[in-house]
């Protein structure tokens, strides 16, 4: 593991010192795909804590519009700091995924069941936010009330720097809870579950418990997520914040990247966000879907040849190369 | 409090909503009923075969009806194309790859849309006259649409239970593995199935196209929708489909006269929801 430490560790400064690396008058451009990638890679993270267990969500937008649209809400009625409001927010996530997860827990609901129940879920929230229009300001979206200037208290920064640490900082978070997870006994019990729910109640796990656990956690994480996307771009919309499109974007980006390993979901998320904007300075507005087109078409291919996803497979064949390699040194 | 009339008349538009619905849910519930996946991107297809009526009426001025017979074929093509080369090479797969990779072609498909067509919404406008019953208007076009629904159920009906191959297909539906082992060949099954499907898809979207407009993101619109009315039918259950699409088209219909058409959505997906918990097997299934 020495080398991978190595390499994290190069890569971790490199992310740090960021935004002081010369780039020219491309700086705010790079700066803000950045931040887009580690808040959409914490999100892929958050849906990935419960997808790899197969409860595969797709209505993960439910809890990233409920996230966004409390927070705002609270601020723009309310003036309560996102501070607060956020805490406000993942709470209510929580209790959602509670009164989603309980029943379908209880009764079994798994596989293609789980995943239209969560896609019906993310559709009543797109469609409760836009026949609320009164207050949430219907398909037209909302937009954050702003604050006098820069404030701490108001989560509003002209300067974007500071949004790139703080994501930084929300992504390493998302890594650490992954990685706790990933070490728990949490992930031995998931395992068992997600290969046979009666063989695992057999031998005294509580599937329950464990499952509203992971989901309350994946749905809380998604609801920061939602946050800290509404509080960068100050903007909320039901279509690009719930709903299935949202929501099959999220899962698509992890499948792309991996969704059994740590860095799969970042690599996926960074692969499509740069692809997206790649595409959309190379087409520009001339060939509008052209590149969610060639998106499309990528994410059929890829799972079709690389089911495991890009970092995923990498890693396999990374490790049939070192693994013999030290074995061999171990023996002697 | 709302006249009684235009809740009778939001209940029979309910009823001829129904039967279009029903024809996309028999459709999606064939084919996950024979080989056990649920093609998210179903909807998607039946937007193109709206767009291939769409141009052949409007822009080359075919009749209806032959533009509506090559959208079945159409279909019918593309559910083929779709199984030979998406599903077939994930066929033995994680469930979770196959439902995704039918999402990747559901992007594919409304960003390519997008491209070709851009966003407009394209109407065919028919000239057919509205019907006043006792009060209640009532769209010619709708009656004419649930007519040929219904007609093409039947249709269905017959061929699963009178002819040889449909036998075969309710056979592999029952039992994968004891079907491959009486002889019956799955690979051909799956064809038939995968047209057939297809080819509803196609029916369907002439019989929408003449009532709503037709846009990239028309399958986002009614696909959950139809995703939904199968696992109420239970998934697999054609009877059960049938009688779900009625059930969820009347909450909308009349919920959207009542309250709001948002509203009206929601109250059926929440209807979904709940059934969900109190009825896994679908509203038909027996309490086990």
């Amino acid at each position: 593991m020495r080398p991978g430490r190595v390499a994290g560790a190069a890569l971790l400064a490199l992310l740090a010192l960021g935004p002081f690396l010369p780039m020219g008058g491309m700086r705010q451009y790079i700066l803000h795909v950045l931040i887009q990638i580690l808040i959409w890679s914490f999100i892929g993270g958050a849906w990935s804590v419960m997808g790899r267990f197969g409860l595969v969500s797709l209505g993960h937008g439910a809890f990233l519009g409920l996230g966004a649209y409390t927070v705002t809400l609270l601020w723009n009625f309310y003036s309560l700091t996102p501070w607060i409001g956020g805490v406000a927010a993942a709470a209510l996530t929580v209790v959602v995924a509670l009164v989603v997860a309980y029943p379908c827990s209880r009764f079994q609901v798994v596989g293609h069941y789980f995943a239209l129940v969560t896609l019906a879920v993310g559709e009543v929230v797109r469609l409760l936010i836009i026949a609320e229009r009164n207050w949430t300001g219907g398909s037209l979206g909302l937009s954050l009330k702003p604050a006098t200037g820069d404030s701490l208290l108001a989560m509003q920064f002209a300067d974007k720097r500071v949004f790139y640490y703080a994501s930084l900082v929300l992504w390493l978070a998302g890594l650490w809870i992954w990685y706790r997870v990933d070490r728990s006994m949490a992930r031995a019990a998931m395992e068992a579950i997600g290969e046979d729910e009666t063989a695992a109640a057999s031998v005294g796990i509580h599937v329950t418990r464990f499952k509203m656990g992971i989901t309350m956690l994946s749905a809380g994480l998604t609801a920061v997520g939602g946050v800290a996307y509404a509080q960068y771009i100050s903007y909320v919309n039901p279509d690009t914040l719930a709903g299935i499109g949202v929501s099959l974007r999220i899962v698509f980006a992890v499948v792309l990247g991996g969704m059994y390993s740590l860095l799969g979901p970042t690599v996926g998320t960074a692969l499509t966000i740069a692809l997206g904007e790649y595409l959309r300075v190379v087409f520009g507005l001339r060939f509008i879907g052209m590149a969610e087109t060639i998106y499309g078409l990528l994410l059929i291919l890829f799972i079709i040849f690389l089911p495991s996803g890009i970092y995923g497979s990498l890693r396999d064949v990374v490790a049939r190369f070192v693994r013999p390699a030290r074995l061999a040194s171990g023996v002697r | 409090m709302i006249d009684p009339i235009f809740l009778l008349e939001a209940a029979v538009n309910g009823v001829l909503l129904g039967g279009v619905l029903a024809l996309l849910a028999l459709g999606l519930n064939l084919i996950f009923g024979v080989v056990d996946i649920v093609w998210i991107a179903y909807v998607d297809l039946v937007m193109v075969c709206m767009y291939l009526v769409y141009f052949l009426v409007m822009v080359y001025g075919w009749p209806l009806w032959l533009a509506g017979a090559l959208s079945v074929a159409l279909g019918a093509l593309l559910g083929l194309a779709v199984h030979l080369l998406i599903i077939t090479p994930i066929l033995g797969k994680a469930p979770v790859n196959q439902l995704l990779a039918t999402g990747g072609l559901l992007f594919f498909l409304q960003s390519f849309a997008t491209f070709l067509w851009t966003t407009d919404h394209k109407t065919v406008r028919l000239a057919l006259p509205i019907l006043e019953v006792g009060g209640m208007f009532l769209s010619f076009t709708r009656l004419i649409a649930f007519a040929i629904s219904l007609v093409a159920m039947l249709g269905l009906w017959v061929f699963l239970r009178r002819t040889y191959i449909g036998t075969a297909i309710r056979a592999v539906s029952q039992d994968r593995e004891a079907m491959a082992l009486m002889g019956a060949d799955p690979q051909r099954v799956y064809f038939v199935t995968s047209a057939v499907g297809g080819a509803m898809a196609g029916l369907a979207g002439a019989l929408l196209i003449i009532q709503y407009s037709v846009h990239p993101f028309f399958g986002a619109a009614f696909g959950p929708l139809t995703f939904m009315i199968c696992v109420l039918g239970g998934l697999g259950n054609m009877v059960g489909a049938f009688v779900a699409s009625f059930v969820m088209s009347e909450i909308i219909s009349i919920g959207g006269v009542v309250i709001s058409t948002e509203m009206g959505y929601v109250i059926a997906f929440v209807v979904f929801i709940v059934m969900m918990f109190a009825r896994p097997g679908g509203i038909l299934a027996r309490r086990g």
